[in-house]
């Protein structure tokens, strides 16, 4: 790992086999991401900013080049050890919030530290809702609250076991403005008060405005 | 709906088991109850006669007379059941008078006792199940005629003349089973044994030893029966669960691929597919163990004579029949599930 990196890739690729075709997702990416940046990757759809996401939130592994994710490598990783990865290093925000429908709000933050084997830690659980202004939705189920207030719990639901790395994928895509404003004035706050990495995948240029540093996709590669 | 269906089936099969062990608990239970209520210490039987009739087999009624020889014989009587109608069914020929001396005589409901060569008493439950009454004529191959209801419980549910029943079903001097009362208790076991001495290959019991032997475990074909009823019993709960834990893991699909995203190893989401799993299996646990006392009430209400028992020792192993079935059923979905691709699932609409 290069001095200071908590994520760095070099000529990543990856290749998926859809039946008998070969389909090119990342043609040799190079990124660096220092702790504590907030890094938005904007691009057009089909440009291989998923796969990236992906590839760096453990979800799947590259066909080649070197990437590296708090020292770990991840071409290495196992099964077990991207697992453990998701488990410990990065939260996920996704486009379309992704809580479990069964459970209350609480209960979908709680289930990542039940994952992590981690005990509920009630003090930090309180300041983390106050401060994503869901504290008097807890009780509800995903369905009873706006796309707003259930991206906020996936937030808390991403950031609860304190990650090294908070992987946003489109998080405002499914939002009005105003909605959209609070999540992302929410982010950058996570990043200037806790220094909590991010990375932002957006094709939203108002969205990537927030960030620090945007960078851009296109065709599986990172444009200089 | 499909939650409650499978718990549902779950509990069918339950009830299966729960009913065919207390169908069986129950008969045999009633006929160590007609033992007993014949008043008799020691009873015959015919060589390779069955355990649990008094009908199989025959043997010379000429042995009687032989018993009544032997020393602290204070009573021997012969009885030839014959099964009619379905197997259930049998009419017990009996010499009234020694029978009566026995067993301290019937009590009559309704009616008296058979005097005419077709005339016939029958107990209560036979005539509720029938619809029977004093003067109901049956057929049984000859027309019999009703002459008395009695209670329930000396050996048969439905009493002739022994000598007419022999002649109108050509058993001519021969009878079924051969009831021995002794002039006190504590001969009883000198008894056996010189019946033992004097008939070798014939069934002899003290009457406490017959029904302590009468069980489903002594019963071969019963045994079989309830084996195979449960096996079957339990290849629908594997069924039942296999279907609806497959359902349920491709409905889930995106729920599970939240979960991986948000590093539930593959224990993990089995282990939350095996807890459902088991919550299932103990509600349909208690569904069927419900259902098996609607069953019993249908049963007793519709055909008294199939006497049922609630068996409290088969709920743990109904219980863990059905438990072991579900989580086998379980396994494949949960596996699945487990090696689910994250991607994949939270792509899944």
């Amino acid at each position: 790992m290069t001095d200071g990196a908590i994520i760095e890739a070099h000529d990543l690729t990856k290749v998926y086999h859809v039946g008998d075709v070969d389909v090119q997702a990342l043609r040799g990416v190079n990124l660096r991401v220092a702790p504590g940046e907030f890094l938005s990757v904007v691009g057009p759809s089909g440009s291989g900013k998923s796969t990236l996401f992906h590839i760096l939130g453990g979800l799947t592994h590259p066909t080649s080049g070197s990437v590296m994710v708090q020292g770990r490598d991840l071409l290495r990783m196992s099964d077990a050890d991207r697992t453990d990865l998701r488990k410990k290093t990065v939260g996920f925000v996704f486009q379309k919030y992704n809580l479990l429908p069964t459970l209350t709000a609480e209960e979908n933050i709680e289930i990542a530290r039940d994952i992590a084997g981690r005990p509920p830690r009630p003090e930090q659980f309180q300041g983390m809702v106050k401060l994503l202004g869901i504290e008097g939705r807890l009780h509800h189920k995903p369905r009873a609250l706006s796309g707003g207030e259930q991206q906020r719990v996936a937030i808390a639901r991403a950031i609860v076991n304190n990650p090294a790395i908070l992987l946003a994928d489109e998080p405002t895509g499914n939002l009005d403005t105003q909605n959209s404003q609070v999540v992302l004035d929410l982010l950058r706050r996570l990043n200037h008060e806790f220094h909590q990495t991010i990375l932002m995948i957006t094709h939203n240029p108002e969205a990537a405005a927030y960030s620090d540093r945007i960078v851009h996709m296109r065709d599986g590669r990172i444009e200089d | 709906m499909r939650t409650l269906l499978s718990a549902l089936a779950i509990g069918i099969q339950v009830v299966l088991m729960l009913t065919l062990v207390g169908v069986s608990e129950g008969m045999l239970r009633d006929v160590a109850v007609r033992s007993r209520g014949t008043g008799a210490d020691i009873l015959i039987k015919p060589p390779g006669s069955s355990i649990l009739t008094f009908s199989s087999g025959a043997m010379p009624e000429g042995i009687v007379n032989k018993v009544r020889e032997l020393p602290h014989v204070a009573i021997a009587t012969g009885s030839l059941v014959h099964q009619v109608g379905n197997a259930f069914d049998a009419i017990a020929g009996i010499n009234l008078a020694e029978f009566n001396q026995m067993s301290g005589g019937f009590q009559y409901v309704e009616g008296g006792p058979f005097t005419a060569p077709d005339d016939i008493m029958i107990d209560q439950v036979y005539a509720s199940q029938n619809n029977l009454h004093v003067g109901s004529t049956l057929k049984f191959g000859v027309s019999w005629h009703v002459t008395g209801i009695v209670v329930p419980g000396k050996m048969s549910r439905m009493f002739a003349n022994l000598k007419d029943v022999q002649d109108r079903y050509s058993a001519i001097n021969q009878v079924s089973v051969i009831w021995v009362k002794v002039d006190a208790p504590k001969n009883i076991p000198a008894v056996v044994e010189e019946l033992k001495n004097l008939l070798p290959d014939y069934g002899v019991w003290s009457v406490e030893d017959y029904v302590s032997i009468v069980s489903a475990d002594n019963v071969p074909m019963l045994k079989d029966f309830t084996r195979v009823v449960i096996g079957i019993g339990a290849v629908i709960g594997f069924l039942v669960v296999f279907l609806s834990m497959y359902m349920a893991v491709l409905e889930r699909t995106r729920e599970i691929g939240i979960l991986k995203a948000l590093g539930a190893s593959p224990g993990y989401v089995m282990g939350i597919l095996l807890r459902e799993t088991v919550l299932l299996a103990i509600a349909g646990m208690i569904a069927g163990i419900v259902l098996t006392y609607f069953a019993r009430a249908m049963l007793t209400r519709f055909v008294p004579s199939f006497p049922t028992v609630m068996v409290y020792a088969w709920w743990p192993r109904a219980g863990l029949i059905a438990l072991a079935a579900a989580l086998i059923g379980a396994l494949y979905p949960g596996f699945k599930a487990a090696r689910q691709d994250p991607i994949e699932a939270l792509s899944y609409d």
